[in-house]
Formats: C-alpha cells, sequence, structure tokens
C-alpha cells in the first residue's frame, strides 16, 4: 500500500484535516488537490513529522509514522520521507554535490548518486553554489537531494510553482521520469488542475 | 619606537583581551542562543542580567565582581577552597573583568545572527535523515558564522578597552593587570608622559584596525557574502 492518512490539526481558527485512504498500489503519485489555503502543506508537514497531528494515523508503505490512538510518534529523521518544498530550500553554504551528499547514508537510496544526477541532468551544476542556480536547476538539486537521503516516498509541495512554462515543463517531465522510473509512492500537492490530471495516478480532493 | 616595557603591556593586552574573549565566546554563543530560541519562564529578566553590563557603570560591575570574588565572597571561597587560587590583583582577574564587559556585545551580535538563521533549512536538514546535533553543526552554527566572527571582533576590542571594572577589581598592578589603557592612564599621571601615552595609544589603535582587518580577511575567506564590516 502506498499513503494511508487521516489526519486533522488545528491551527489558530481553522482545523486542517485529509483523508487519503489506501488504495492497495505500493507505488504511483497521489495528487493533493484542492484551493490554496485549505491546508495542503499542513497535511504534508503532517506525513513529514514537522507537524503533530491532534488525531488520526499515517502510514506510508506499511510502515506507522504517527498514531495517535497507538501513542505512536517517529521522529522526523527515521520517517525516511524525500520532501520536497515549494521553494527548493537548497543549503547557502554547500556546494550542490554537498547537499546532494548531505542525506546519505540513511538507509539504502531508491536510486544512486551517479544515476540521480544523471536522469536529473545536474552533472554540469555539481560544483556550483546554490545562489548561481536557476529556478528549475535549484529544483531539480532538491528532487535529487530528497531522493538520495534514503527516502521511501516522497512528498511534493506544489513543485512547479514560481517557474516560469519553460522551467514547468523541465521540471513537469522529470517528476514523470521518476514516477515511472523508481517504485516509489509519491505525495503531490497542487491546485493546478491540468497539471494533477497530467501527472496523477489518482487524485484526492481536498 | 615603544620600548621593551611598552611592548610588554601590549603583549599583556593581547593575552588578556584573547583570553577574555575565547572564555567568554562559547557562554555567549549559549546565552544567544537561549535568548533568539528559547521559549521559558524568565527568559525577558535573563536578556536583562546579560545586558546589565551595558548599562551599569562599569566601576559598579568591577565593585560586584569584586564583592563576588574577594576572599570571604561566593566565587572567591570556592576558587579558594577548590584549587587554592586568587584572581584579585593578577592578570586572570583582568580577564574575567574583561570577559564580563564584552559578554553582552557578543551576545547580542551572535544572536542575531542566530535569529536571522533560516529554520526552514533546519526541518529540512531534518527531512533528510540529520539528528538535532547535526542539524546545529552542519546548518545553524556554519549559516551563524558572520555573527560569531562580529561577535569575536566586538568583544576582543571592548575586552582590550576594558578601564573601570578592571581598575575596581583588579587595581592597576604593572605587568599584571596593567592593560593599555591602564598603562595610558598612569602615563598621563607621570610628567614628562606624553611620549609614552603617544605610543601606547598608537598601538591601541593599531591592534582596535588589526582585529576589525583580520576578521574581515577570515570572513571573506570562508566566502559566500560573509562580512563582518
Amino acid at each position: 500500500m502506498s499513503f494511508d492518512i487521516a489526519v486533522t490539526v488545528r491551527l489558530g481558527e481553522a482545523v486542517v484535516g485529509a483523508l487519503v485512504p489506501n488504495d492497495g498500489r505500493d507505488a504511483g503519485l497521489t495528487v493533493l488537490f484542492g484551493p490554496s489555503g485549505v491546508g495542503k502543506s499542513s497535511v504534508l508537514n503532517m506525513v513529514a513529522g514537522l507537524l503533530r497531528p491532534a488525531a488520526g494515523h499515517v502510514r506510508v508503505g506499511g510502515r506507522t509514522l504517527f498514531d495517535a490512538a497507538a501513542g505512536i510518534d517517529m521522529p522526523v529523521a527515521e520517517r525516511c520521507c524525500g520532501y520536497v518544498f515549494q521553494e527548493p530550500r537548497l543549503f547557502p553554504h554547500r556546494r550542490v554535490a554537498a547537499n546532494l551528499r548531505y542525506g546519505m547514508g540513511r538507509g539504502e537510496a531508491p536510486i544512486g548518486y551517479d544515476d540521480i544526477v544523471e536522469l536529473l541532468g545536474l552533472r554540469g551544476l555539481l560544483d556550483r553554489w546554490p545562489v548561481t542556480l536557476s529556478g528549475g536547476e535549484a529544483k531539480r538539486v532538491a528532487i535529487g537531494r530528497a531522493l538520495l537521503s534514503g527516502a521511501r516516498f516522497l512528498l511534493m509541495d506544489e513543485p512547479l510553482a514560481s517557474l516560469d512554462r519553460a522551467r514547468r515543463e523541465e521540471v513537469m517531465a522529470t517528476i514523470e521520469r521518476l514516477r515511472d522510473a523508481l517504485r516509489l509512492p509519491i505525495l503531490y500537492v497542487t491546485h493546478d488542475a491540468a497539471e494533477a490530471d497530467r501527472l496523477a495516478t489518482r487524485i484526492v480532493a481536498m | 619606537m615603544p620600548d621593551s616595557a611598552e611592548w610588554a603591556i601590549v603583549l599583556l593586552s593581547l593575552k588578556i583581551g584573547g583570553v577574555a574573549m575565547l572564555a567568554a565566546l562559547p557562554v555567549a554563543y549559549a546565552l544567544a542562543w537561549a535568548l533568539a530560541r528559547g521559549r521559558f519562564p524568565g527568559r525577558v529578566l535573563l536578556d536583562g542580567i546579560v545586558h546589565l553590563p551595558l548599562v551599569l557603570p562599569p566601576v559598579v560591575t568591577g565593585w560586584l565582581l569584586l564583592l563576588a570574588f574577594a576572599p570571604n565572597g561566593p566565587v572567591g571561597r570556592w576558587l579558594e577552597a577548590w584549587f587554592g587560587v586568587s584572581v584579585l590583583f593578577r592578570w586572570s582577574g583582568a580577564a574575567i573583568a574583561a570577559a564580563v564587559m564584552a559578554l553582552p556585545l557578543m551576545v547580542r551580535a551572535i544572536r542575531l545572527s542566530i535569529e536571522g538563521v533560516d529554520r526552514k533549512l533546519e526541518s529540512v536538514a531534518r527531512t533528510l535523515g540529520a539528528s538535532r546535533a547535526r542539524v546545529f553543526w552542519s546548518v545553524t552554527a556554519p549559516l551563524s558564522l558572520p555573527g560569531v566572527l562580529a561577535g569575536m571582533v566586538l568583544g576582543f576590542a571592548r575586552a582590550l578597552g576594558e578601564f573601570g571594572a578592571t581598575i575596581t577589581f583588579v587595581s592597576n598592578v604593572p605587568g599584571e593587570t596593567a592593560t593599555l589603557p591602564l598603562a595610558i592612564y598612569s602615563a598621563l599621571q607621570v610628567p614628562g608622559g606624553e611620549a609614552s601615552v603617544v605610543r601606547l595609544a598608537g598601538m591601541s589603535v593599531a591592534l582596535s584596525l588589526a582585529a576589525l582587518v583580520v576578521s574581515e580577511w577570515l570572513a571573506r575567506r570562508g566566502g559566500r557574502n560573509v562580512h563582518v564590516l
């Protein structure tokens, strides 16, 4: 099974919740679809362990990451989640290669360093500082870094936001390749219907 | 040119200023961290206490140190009993006075840079599998380095210039606690001491400038648009 999520949390006045039922498949790209401001990013943060749900459970690939009733709350570092944030969030004081290698060594990565560099077209960027990268390049590095950290599943928070048309196409093609090449569950947040239709193996509305 | 006695004063000042700054550094970082990130009762009070040496008359700070480190004072008694030492009239006492006076400036500089570290980068590091300790050493510490360097320079300069607390706490003992400012003050009291004053004052200016230049050079060598000045 890929994702089996039922969480709620109170954020100020609002209550944010999401239900992603188990679909019985062990890979594929699940789009979490909904308008801006509905709390999609908070759901990803709860899956990653950066935000603690008030109630519910989070199970990915058969592992229970959080279960309020059973008192399970796995530490962030042990969840083995590859989280690609909306902004690339590269470490500004490390070159691209060092950014890519930051999380290596936590369990077996779904894909090796050289393969990632090839797949994402990063060969020419390895010695660069993050500030010198374009938006699309930085996004590809962030995806590579997440995958190399021994990720057992990916979380992607509007990875195409803040990219121009050409860059969107470039990153979208990359994500399609990842989805088809790696047997890795991906939870993908977007508010763009066309993007959801093109990438999703299933769509969950929020 | 300065004579050998004046060089000895410069060396003593460097020793006291350097030791004071280095000893205050870990304390300053810990305090800066607590003030920038901590959410605990008494944070405002701690903030106030840290800043006291900046706003109190230095003579009062020196007098408080004297009370604490006197042979029957709370710290002095303990030092005497455990190590059989006293810092009164010693260079180590001068370093303590300088460290206490430098501390608030160092805390302020370091705190600003810790507050400037993007917490989002720390949460990425955690999702990539880093322990809390690794997050600190690989992300927070290097990104707050400019503030640490700035704090070191400010602290060192402040320690070199320390006068009021030092003379109150450990007096003006030539060769032991008489740093540049105290030696300049002494020379001013002596008829015909003007030439010596000029040379010692010149050394003070040169030292302070050198500290600034070295720190700027260190920051540039670290690269990545880090600046102290």
